[in-house]
């Protein structure tokens, strides 16, 4: 035994060809879609990445071999992050998050919800009860560009007008109140973390702007007439705004109380939820977008548009909170 | 455990995975994130201006009652596009974008388990906090120009929004608020080649180099990794060097002969054997000053 026969070496030898076929996977795993592994490459992938996993551990202990131990730190890395990491094609996800995840973590968010809902209503009614009384309080309410015209200078008839007169630019509308909203949604779950106060402030302050309109709207006599042009896309609108407050609170909750985790995990935690309830709202908000721009505006009759926002309330309702069966 | 004392280089975290092995990743930096964020952005504005002149061909072509409804399309997917472009990019099996993967980053769960499409959704839906925000709140204030109480109003969003922008350059990790709140982390998944075993390539004659115990004692595993990476140079004045400096050290006589990589290879492939028969008995001697 002149020759030496360094133990490593060996173990190298032996391991090296399952090493480079776990490589092999791997590099045609990251690639496009078109030639994605097979179900027998797709099966192989754990075996070989747990083979590889005791291989780097054994490398560890007995080899000095650094550009081994180091191809097998990059390639176990790599093979890891494959195997654990997200573990469906986007479109499944998007199929199971609108069949359960959405609703699962719409309703975990009930507490939030009801929160949320009551401080929006705070200020609308608030807000309702003060224009009421003194017209004045309008202008404290809604910024002049907002209200684009419609105020309490504003007559009766040219009031009316404005529920019911459809716009030329319909689809531009539509999608800037969709971005708008959506932003505001957005801003409304993210600033959450901060102890849930923006969020809080958002969502008065939104029910305070609502309050005043209708407010204004009811001093001349159009209360019914402004409910159903709010109502047709607001049910879906205020729901959005509502539960992405609810998101934000979530997180802001997780914050304050994080029981007995580190403040860092139950924020994470939580965020988890929220994100995946937000994701919706997103959705949910483009619906409101559609309904505001193009079904506001095509549909006049006060009986039709009563109907779209009972519908949509419904519809809602069932699919987040009817009890439904939990799949595996 | 001398055997796993590894001094950790900066940047590396340990990150054990559900087998119980750890992987030390290292965190991508502050300027390698910056700079792949950049690249993303540039991919964006690019398809943005290419949607933006279609738009003005199309809308030229339909005239201006169907150039209303083409805007609203552009502005939706304009919207999507920036808010999905993370999100689809990061849920593939690469998780990264296309900046991130030319940086050779990724993104992994901090707690080493499985990276969730939650996680993914969290941390991308922070970002129209941290960065568009801040963006749109920069741009505003640069264009509207205002005097008074609105600029200062800007200039208190800007400094506000921008604590976010600046998160990640302020905690060990490197995270984003929405890394934080997601749970994830943006780590160097490199690609590594496997390099040829360097014993693989000792002098056939063995014998020539038969070195005793004591002259193999004299260096630790820092020099031994120090001296696979002069081999692999192959640069022929620094190996000359080294093996000056390790005959000195060790007392050894060169044939005339005797070439500098043959003897460094042979001195490799005897410290390294000498070495891993003294690990396997659990002693590490991490460099020369280690005596233990």
């Amino acid at each position: 035994m002149a020759e030496l026969q360094l133990k490593s070496h060996r173990f190298r030898t032996e391991r090296e060809a399952s090493w480079r076929r776990l490589e092999s996977l791997m590099g045609k795993a990251q690639q496009r879609a078109a030639n994605r592994l097979t179900d027998e490459e797709l099966l192989e992938v754990p075996v070989l990445y747990r083979s590889a996993m005791s291989s780097l551990s054994v490398a560890r202990s007995i080899s000095l071999d650094q550009g081994a131990t180091t191809y097998l730190e990059s390639l176990c890395l790599r093979a890891y992050l494959f195997v654990y990491g997200v573990r469906s094609t986007p479109l499944e996800r998007l199929a199971r998050f609108f069949a359960d995840d959405w609703p699962q973590a719409v309703r975990k968010l009930w507490p939030e919800t009801i929160a949320a809902l009551l401080l929006f209503a705070l200020g609308a009614v608030t807000a309702y009860v003060l224009t009421l009384g003194d017209p004045d309080w309008f202008y404290s309410f809604i910024p002049a560009d907002m209200a684009q015209g419609r105020d309490p200078s504003t007559s009766t008839a040219a009031l009316r007008g404005t529920l019911y007169d459809s716009d030329d630019k319909l689809a531009g509308f539509a999608a800037f109140l969709f971005t708008h909203n959506a932003q505001i949604a957005i801003f409304a779950f993210a600033l959450g973390f901060a102890f849930c106060l923006p969020t809080a402030l958002l969502l008065v302050y939104n029910g305070l702007s609502m309050g005043a309109f209708v407010a204004l709207f009811v001093s001349r006599g159009l209360g019914l007439e402004v409910a159903g042009w709010l109502m047709i896309h607001g049910v879906t609108e205020i729901f959005a705004v509502v539960l992405a407050g609810a998101a934000g609170f979530h997180i802001g909750r997780a914050v304050i109380q994080p029981g007995d985790r580190p403040r860092v995990e139950a924020a994470a935690d939580a965020g988890r939820t929220a994100a995946l309830a937000m994701a919706g709202v997103v959705a949910m908000l483009m619906a409101a977008g559609l309904l505001e721009g193009f079904g506001r505006q095509l549909i006049t009759l006060d009986a039709a548009r009563f109907a779209v926002a009972a519908a949509t309330a419904l519809l809602w309702g069932l699919y987040f909170y009817l009890p439904r069966r939990r799949r595996a | 455990m001398s055997a796993l004392d590894v001094s950790r280089a900066a940047g590396e975290r340990p990150l054990i995975t559900p087998e119980g092995v750890d992987l030390r990743v290292r965190i991508a930096s502050t300027g390698e994130r910056a700079a792949a964020l950049l690249i993303d952005l540039a991919i964006l504005l690019g398809v943005t201006i290419a949607g933006l002149l279609l738009w003005a061909g199309a809308a030229l072509a339909v005239g201006e009652k169907g150039g209303e409804y083409l805007f609203a399309i552009f502005a939706i997917v304009g919207f999507f596009l920036r808010n999905a472009w993370f999100i689809v990019f990061e849920l593939a099996p690469s998780a990264a974008t296309p900046g991130k993967r030319a940086l050779g980053l990724r993104v992994a769960a901090r707690n080493g388990g499985r990276l969730t499409a939650e996680a993914i959704l969290a941390r991308n839906a922070m970002r129209e906090l941290e960065l568009f925000l801040p963006l749109s709140l920069l741009i505003w204030a640069t264009f509207s120009r205002q005097d008074g109480v609105d600029g200062w109003t800007n200039l208190l969003g800007v400094v506000w929004a921008g604590v976010f922008a600046l998160f990640p350059m302020f905690n060990r990790d490197h995270l984003r608020v929405g890394d934080l709140l997601a749970g994830t982390w943006v780590v160097h998944a490199p690609k590594v080649s496997l390099l040829r075993d360097l014993v693989d390539d000792r002098p056939m004659l063995q014998d020539r180099f038969a070195f005793t115990e004591a002259q193999l004692d004299a260096y630790g595993v820092k020099e031994l990794h120090v001296l696979e990476d002069v081999l692999r140079k192959v640069d022929r004045k620094v190996m000359t060097a080294v093996a000056e400096r390790i005959r000195r050290k060790i007392g050894w006589t060169a044939a005339s002969d005797e070439m500098d990589q043959t003897f460094l290879s042979a001195y490799y492939a005897a410290l390294r054997g000498r070495l891993e028969t003294r690990m396997l008995l659990g002693k590490r001697k991490r460099d020369k000053f280690d005596t233990a």
